[in-house]
């Protein structure tokens, strides 16, 4: 059964080095955030998806969830930065 | 091997969801301006979670694992939808132009600096000032 796990994260991973090519040559900043929410995401699913590959998925749960607060933290503090030039407005 | 009918499900949902992901990843190379890679980020990329990770329930079954999936599904789809929606709202604002339909290929720079052939003008228009 850990097979369809092992062929689900390869094709994520292999999607998310795509994403990786817009994350370098993005030709400004906005299309760079975009990458990084995309991979973000990418990342939460890949964790999910390795533990239950190892059978222990109530350890890697609470790790995804705190990795999708922190990367919706991440995209909103950067684009406010972006946005105003400054944190508090 | 014994193949139920819950492993089947699972391997169809995780099918789904991994080509929504690698569809939205070359829908994010290969479009042409900001706006219609948000497009292609934005929906699949949630669709493609959701698929997954409903799989991933129907495998765990009724159990306090599957409730906690439930809670991060529904939690990436609020947060995936309000940071596209930050991100447009910003880079409009920002003044990214749309691309148009009669327009030459190629995207506008808000910010400008890396642009060779602006700091070309403004190094004519310097030397035209004195």
């Amino acid at each position: 059964m850990a097979n369809m796990f092992d062929l689900a994260t390869f094709t994520i991973i292999l999607s998310a080095v795509l994403i990786l090519y817009r994350l370098v040559i993005g030709p400004f900043v906005f299309n760079r955030i975009l990458a990084v929410n995309f991979f973000g995401t990418k990342t939460v699913v890949i964790l999910l998806l390795i533990g239950f590959m190892y059978g222990r998925p109530d350890l890697f749960i609470d790790i995804a969830f705190v990795y999708v607060l922190i990367n919706f933290t991440a995209v909103l503090a950067f684009l406010k930065y972006v946005e105003s030039g400054r944190f508090d407005r | 091997m014994h193949m139920d009918i819950r492993v089947i499900l699972t391997g169809l949902f995780l099918v789904i969801g991994c080509f929504l992901f690698l569809v939205a990843s070359i829908g994010v190379i290969r479009f042409p301006d900001f706006f219609t890679r948000m497009h292609a980020a934005g929906k699949a990329d949630s669709l493609g979670q959701a698929c997954i990770i409903i799989g991933l329930m129907i495998y765990s079954g009724f159990t306090q694992v599957s409730l906690k999936l439930l809670i991060i599904m529904i939690t990436i789809f609020i947060i995936n939808t309000t940071a596209t929606h930050y991100l447009a709202k910003a880079a409009f604002m920002k003044g990214v132009k749309p691309w148009m339909k009669g327009n030459k290929y190629g995207e506008t720079d808000p910010f400008a600096v890396s642009s060779a052939a602006n700091v070309v003008g403004k190094k004519t228009k310097a030397k035209a000032k004195r």
